[in-house]
């Protein structure tokens, strides 16, 4: 499958969407937003290029396999209560860096809850494209292509 | 700091399912990486155990937000003991799955999603909350789905399909209760839940809540009247994956009846008290009458969790101390007998290739061996002395006495007779009988490969073999546990005045 239009659309929106997807990223912990929803943006954009063309080449434009990708977002949000430990405080208690501001992008709040943010975010995506690319996959073996 | 060791039963699976993931997809890394994972979290659990042991509750506000409104975990005796009991099975299971498990499975994900599905019941054992003890039973799930049914068959999407309905249905049950229970306390947290309810001078709007909650987990346990989902879906996976389902995943509903009922509902538990008799009788009744029509070796065993499911539930309907202890001392015997079972059945199949018992044959005198790692688990699970069964099943008849509840003492002794008979039926069958003409003669087997399945079921069997002997200190571990569940202030203000007793 090779739709022309699509693809070219997909070309301007996979930048923007994955943009878009980090910005709901960060801005989820205070405002509506967060991990789960900017990991399933990003996913959007990894399916839309593999619409676009087809799967086998949004899984090229991925280079990492989906599952490391959820394994790491996992392993992320465990790592994201250790540093509590470190400072004597209970599991997963939220700590943060004290704000800061930059040009442009104004105050910054940059803490565990973050990280542990970006792990639901990994993980997130790693589980939407393993899932897509399989059933997609699967579609290609029901059609007695190859795969 | 020591309460952190709460953390270790829990989180060492979830860590070693994301090595797994994100390492080496070679066969070999994913098998030892699966037993050095499994054996550290009963490490974990074993400490838990013993710090547990001395100190009564380990509580930790995760993320320090203070008791009723975070999310606390916490450890008493049974909850320790429940973890250390399961850490131990998986640790086992997994040795057996080291060679019984195909190269297919394994190179789809088998091993993390296995240690997926220890998370899953740690974390319910440990939950304190009553919305994350829902969360911890999804987790359980959604592993337990993906392992019944990874092989693709049809037979396995068949049965998938019937279990993936149930327990979803039994989800939505649960997650309802809960809605009632915190719409009408205004807190999630088990011990606020059972403060307020305790001081509460109208509990008869929990009946609804505590009833939806009854339903949902004795779906999950495989209580008559909600058991059939059980036996038309636990043979159709390869026996590792149904000896780990047969080890957990009815047990944590049995342990969450047991602690919902002690610590939440027990102002208004002698409404329940008959119904839990009437249907533990029942479940131990139905559970072993099916045992007893089927023909098969998987599917004699599933019944059998049903039945012996009944006889714990007794422990709890009867709620003496006695009972109480009686019943988790069942609940231990029955996951090391259940599972070693499930395990032999599984050995038993790998060697004939079927487990009709109308097909197989002469084992007593191709592999005596296995005849005898067959008879420990069996008769202990009828409850022959000296094995563990026999002292389990003498607690639950005793604390029946106690209460004068005949009916189900009868039924109780009863059904161990039944018990008795399909054990039996499985031995004449399966080890006594010549082999059936025309059927291939059990298959030689690498010693090697078998090895690492003859271990694990040994030391199971070895397990029961000592609790039957050496069964006092267990058995007082269970009253101390059992002591515990009677007395459900010390679990709330452990909980609500945070920290628990000074540890060592």
């Amino acid at each position: 499958m090779n739709n022309f239009i699509l693809a070219q659309a997909a070309r301007i929106l996979f930048p923007c969407l994955l943009v878009l997807s980090v910005i709901v990223l960060y801005r989820g912990h205070n405002l509506p937003g967060g991990g789960f929803i900017g990991g399933l943006l990003a996913a959007t954009a990894f399916i839309l290029v593999g619409i676009g063309h087809d799967m086998a080449h949004a899984r090229r434009v991925l280079r990492v396999d989906p599952v490391v990708i959820m394994a790491w977002g996992l392993g992320l949000a465990v790592i994201s209560g250790v540093p509590a430990l470190l400072q004597g405080a209970p599991f997963f208690t939220g700590l943060w860096l004290p704000t800061f501001s930059l040009p442009l992008l104004g105050d910054i709040h940059l803490g565990t809850p973050l990280i542990f943010d970006v792990g639901v975010f990994l993980t997130v995506i790693g589980f939407t494209l393993h899932t897509t690319f399989s059933l997609a996959e699967l579609g290609h073996i029901e059609e007695g292509g190859d795969v | 700091m020591s309460e952190l060791i709460i953390l270790l039963p829990v989180f060492i699976p979830l860590i070693g399912a994301v090595v797994l993931l994100s390492g080496s997809r070679s066969l070999a890394f994913q098998k030892v990486g699966a037993v050095v994972f499994s054996g550290l979290t009963f490490l974990g659990a074993a400490y838990l155990l013993v710090l547990v042991d001395c100190a009564g509750h380990v509580v930790l506000q995760l993320g320090d937000w203070s008791a009723p409104y975070g999310i606390s975990m916490v450890a008493d005796r049974f909850s320790a003991v429940m973890v250390a009991i399961s850490s131990l099975m998986t640790l086992l299971v997994a040795l057996y799955a080291i060679s019984e498990i195909d190269a297919a499975r394994l190179r789809r994900f088998f091993f993390p999603v296995y240690l997926i599905l220890i998370f899953g019941v740690n974390g319910a054992f440990l939950s304190g909350d009553l919305f994350n003890l829902y969360v911890w039973f999804e987790v359980m799930l959604i592993a337990s789905f993906v392992l019944l049914s990874m092989g693709g068959e049809r037979s396995e999407l068949e049965g998938g399909l019937k279990y993936v309905c149930l327990n979803l249905f039994s989800s939505m049950l649960f997650l309802a209760g809960v809605g009632i229970i915190y719409g009408k306390t205004g807190t999630l947290n088990m011990a606020d839940v059972a403060q307020s309810l305790a001081g509460s001078p109208d509990v008869s709007w929990a009946v609804s809540g505590s009833m939806l909650l009854f339903v949902g987990f004795s779906l999950k346990a495989g209580m008559f009247p909600f058991f059939f989902w059980l036996p038309a879906s636990y043979h159709t996976p390869p026996p590792a994956v149904s000896a780990i389902f047969a080890a957990l995943l009815t047990k944590v509903g049995v342990y969450a009846l047991y602690r919902t009922y002690t610590l939440l509902f027990q102002p208004i538990f002698p409404e329940f008290q008959s119904i839990l008799l009437v249907l533990a009788v029942l479940t131990m009744v139905i559970g072993v009458l099916g045992a007893a029509s089927h023909f098969d070796i998987t599917k004699i065993l599933s019944f059998h969790i049903i039945s012996q499911i009944g006889y714990i539930v007794l422990g709890l309907a009867i709620m003496t101390p006695l009972a109480l202890a009686a019943g988790i001392f069942y609940l231990l015997h029955n996951i090391i007998a259940k599972t070693c079972l499930f395990l032999v059945g599984g050995l038993i199949i790998r060697l004939q290739g079927t487990g009709d018992l109308a097909r197989i044959g002469g084992l007593s005198k191709s592999k005596p061996w296995l005849a005898l790692l067959f008879f420990f688990p069996a008769f202990s699970l009828a409850g022959i002395p000296p094995l563990s069964g026999f002292w389990a099943k003498l607690g639950v008849v005793k604390a029946g006495l106690d209460v004068g509840s005949w009916v189900a003492v009868t039924a109780a002794l009863l059904v161990g007779v039944m018990t008795l008979y399909s054990m039996t039926k499985i031995w004449a069958e399966a080890f006594w009988k010549a082999q059936p003409e025309g059927q291939p003669a059990a298959a030689k087997e690498n010693m090697g490969s078998l090895a690492y399945m003859v271990i694990p079921i040994a030391v199971m069997a070895a397990l029961t073999v000592a609790i039957g002997l050496f069964g006092e200190p267990l058995f007082e571990f269970s009253q101390r546990a059992a002591d515990q569940l009677m007395n459900p202030q010390e679990y709330i203000s452990a909980v609500l005045l945070d920290g628990g007793e000074d540890l060592p």
